[in-house]
């Protein structure tokens, strides 16, 4: 510290805390999208941060696609509980049974795109006009041009052709009526800055996490978690194995790594040699070279 | 642990198609093993598909349909990359004219600027335009990077051509700390490990220069400055009296029991607590994001300036602006905008446009009627209300502005308070 520099931790930290302040202070309706995932649990704890010793002054918003891990939604009410802050839920099974949404068919179907109406249905009602998000630019090719505050049409579409300059640390969320910004404080964090501040600040996960056995099928080199939501194809076999997950999205998408990983010291010593990206396990990432910027356009977070 | 301890070094690089820019990065995110085997993977499927003989690194960094098309890059585009030294953020922006706009970004935020030169062509049109602009955003480091060696059989003499062309522009142009190194993005060469090939440099490699140039003075440490991002009053039985003033420093330090000054009231205080979730922090800087409590309870509210008593900034509602028109909209005289400056807003006027800088040869075009896309010009802007600045030289975070579409609230240019 005597040298007036701080380390590259406490500077991303810094960062995050800013932008979550100013999204607060420009925006009327401003919610954090919360998946359950230690992205957003992150952005959790930095809002926390950012606001003590008053409490978090937005609410939560859960997109509950019903093929959840039951860890993540069990994790997702306890932390409410104790930060004392508001959750909207949003249903894909409300969305499928009131015909907003249509489910896919077929073994390798997946809610993934349809949270996309969920999401901005919920958006809707409760007017909001700030929806933060843990997404990070180091994950996929189309999030590493994203700007912190992204600007969204009434449609809820992203234009990356037409984004706009972001300088300095002056972030421009003026808006016409029916638009939106999807704002993203963690973008210069990598996986490793993640888990590594998790563990200076002692920040808890869900144990999905951590290395656990677990009942699996291994689907085109992913393992998936064996489930209720998951058909099983002609060849496959049920098999239990030990693993953990570094991203946390549906049960029937979410690939597992085969890993003995199961303290934050080991996890980082882990993600140091491993030679795979994260979202490598993603099978929605794996449909188009890319179905990612596709998604976004349409309004996917 | 390892990676704990490191600073944070952002650069940009620019460059246009041909002169190596996106191997280079290629480069160093291979040789600095941040490249994961699948996105190789998809990088040589793709370039197989393609029909190249090699793999083309630049298919990591350019990440949307178009430019895959185009095979061009459109935007600013980040990368990430550590060493156990150093943790670095990458601005990636495309070199050519159009693209002024987002190289002004990703040199916004920039500890330091490469700037890649072919050792086969020497200096360019958008050299010029690239070491301009380095110098214009204030970026405090430049590194020069002769690429291509291998093209021209490793030669001094072209070497030291090229680096004798470049100061003799760059003297114009005032960036303090310029190194040039001659490199092979593409063997690399002088990249991450040293050449076999240039006995005759006796420089270091550019990861030695990115991993030990010193930015712990690249923020202002002398005029405190602490602007308001919101007020934050608990409401709770506990903390009935809180009130806390949320912000991040942007320069200076400050320790509690300073006296402070806090703008526009210009009610003086002392501080009594800097602390971020109830730790307690013995001294603030730049960039930290803090929580300040005053002594006395005084009515401040977003947008107003806590300062040292005794070092006040410029307070003032007229501005002589340099600015980087990003607009497709033209501007002129009399246009009626919005002004962002720290975490203050306010109508503004263009009263006035001075003069533009033709950016390849330095001289200024005067008698303009409109300022365009990717223009640099100066203007004069009055603003509604007082905003309290400093010179962009002294102070990059309460020297800078951007301006704001009244009717289509895009961001239009973006200025630097001369």
């Amino acid at each position: 510290m005597s040298n007036y520099v701080i380390n590259h931790l406490k500077e991303l930290e810094s960062e995050a805390i800013f932008v979550i302040r100013e999204i607060a202070a420009q925006f009327e309706n401003p919610v954090l999208l919360f998946s359950g995932g230690k992205d957003s649990i992150l952005l959790t704890h930095l809002a926390k941060k950012a606001f003590f010793p008053a409490k978090i002054p937005f609410p939560l918003i859960h997109i509950d696609t019903g093929h959840n891990f039951p860890e993540t939604i069990a994790f997702r009410d306890q932390l409410v509980e104790k930060l004392g802050v508001k959750l909207i839920v949003g249903s894909v099974q409300e969305a499928i049974d009131n015909g907003r949404a249509k489910e896919e068919t077929g073994a390798d179907a997946s809610r993934n795109s349809l949270q996309i109406v969920s999401l901005l249905d919920t958006l809707e009602a409760y007017k909001v006009d700030a929806a933060m998000g843990g997404a990070r630019r180091d994950e996929e090719k189309a999030r590493a041009k994203e700007r912190f505050f992204s600007h969204r049409d009434e449609f809820g579409q992203w234009d990356p052709k037409n984004q706009r300059p972001e300088l300095w640390n002056l972030f421009n969320g003026r808006k016409n009526y029916g638009e939106h910004f999807r704002v993203f404080p963690i973008s210069n964090w990598t996986e490793m800055d993640v888990w590594e501040y998790i563990k200076l600040e002692n920040i808890d996960l869900p144990s999905l996490y951590f290395s656990h056995q677990r009942d699996c099928v291994v689907r085109d080199g992913v393992i998936l978690a064996n489930s209720e939501f998951i058909k099983l194809k002609e060849g496959e076999e049920v098999v239990n194995m030990t693993i953990r997950y570094r991203t946390c999205g549906d049960m029937p998408i979410t690939g597992a790594v085969e890993s003995e990983a199961d303290t934050l010291d080991k996890i980082i010593e882990e993600i140091a040699t491993t030679r795979t990206t994260e979202r490598g396990g993603r099978a929605d990432d794996k449909r188009a070279e890319t179905a990612m910027e596709d998604r976004k356009k349409q309004g996917y977070f | 642990m390892k990676y704990q301890d490191i600073e944070l070094l952002r650069f940009t690089t620019a460059g246009s198609v041909d002169d190596g820019k996106s191997t280079l990065i290629g480069r160093l995110l291979y040789d600095s093993k941040s490249i994961f085997q699948d996105q190789l993977d998809a990088v040589e499927a793709s370039s197989k598909s393609k029909g190249f003989d090699y793999v083309d690194l630049s298919l990591l960094t350019d990440g949307l349909k178009s430019e895959r098309e185009q095979g061009i890059t459109i935007d600013v585009a980040y990368r990430y990359f550590a060493t156990p030294k150093r943790k670095f953020i990458i601005a990636d922006t495309p070199g050519h004219i159009q693209y002024t706009r987002n190289m002004v970004t990703g040199a916004s935020t920039a500890n330091l600027a490469i700037i890649l030169i072919d050792a086969r062509k020497g200096m360019l049109e958008q050299t010029h335009r690239h070491a301009f602009i380095a110098s214009l955003l204030r970026i405090p480091h430049a590194i020069v990077c002769v690429n291509k060696m291998d093209l021209v059989d490793y030669s001094e003499d072209v070497y030291n051509g090229i680096v004798s062309d470049f100061k003799a522009f760059s003297s114009k142009l005032g960036i303090s700390d310029i190194q040039f190194i001659p490199i092979s993005a593409l063997n690399g060469d002088n990249v991450v490990n040293r050449s076999e090939n240039m006995d005759w440099y006796g420089g270091s490699t550019l990861m030695y220069h990115l991993e030990t140039v010193h930015i712990s003075s690249d923020h202002n440490l002398v005029d405190c400055r602490f602007p308001i991002q919101s007020v934050i009053r608990p409401h709770t039985l506990d903390n009935q009296d809180y009130r806390g003033f949320a912000g991040r420093i942007d320069g200076g330090v400050f320790k509690p029991g300073d006296k402070v000054k806090s703008l526009p009231s210009g009610f003086v205080s002392t501080i009594k607590t800097i602390e971020l979730n109830g730790e307690q922090i013995s001294e603030a800087f730049a960039p930290m994001s803090v929580t300040m409590t005053l002594e006395d309870e005084i009515d401040n509210s977003r947008g107003d300036m806590i300062v040292r008593e005794n070092n006040v900034p410029l307070v003032s509602q007229d501005l002589e602006v340099l600015v980087t028109w990003m607009s497709t909209k033209p501007i002129q005289a009399r246009t009626k905008v919005v002004i962002k400056h720290t975490t203050n807003e306010s109508i503004g006027m263009v009263k006035e446009l001075k003069y533009k800088i033709d950016i390849n040869t330095l001289h200024r075009i005067e008698g303009i009627d409109k300022v365009e896309m990717n223009d640099i010009a100066r203007l004069s802007i009055r603003t509604a209300k007082p905003l309290f600045y400093d010179a962009y030289k002294k102070n990059r975070q309460t020297g800078s502005i951007i301006i704001i579409d009244e009717q289509t609230n895009e961001t239009i240019g973006a200025g630097m308070i001369i």
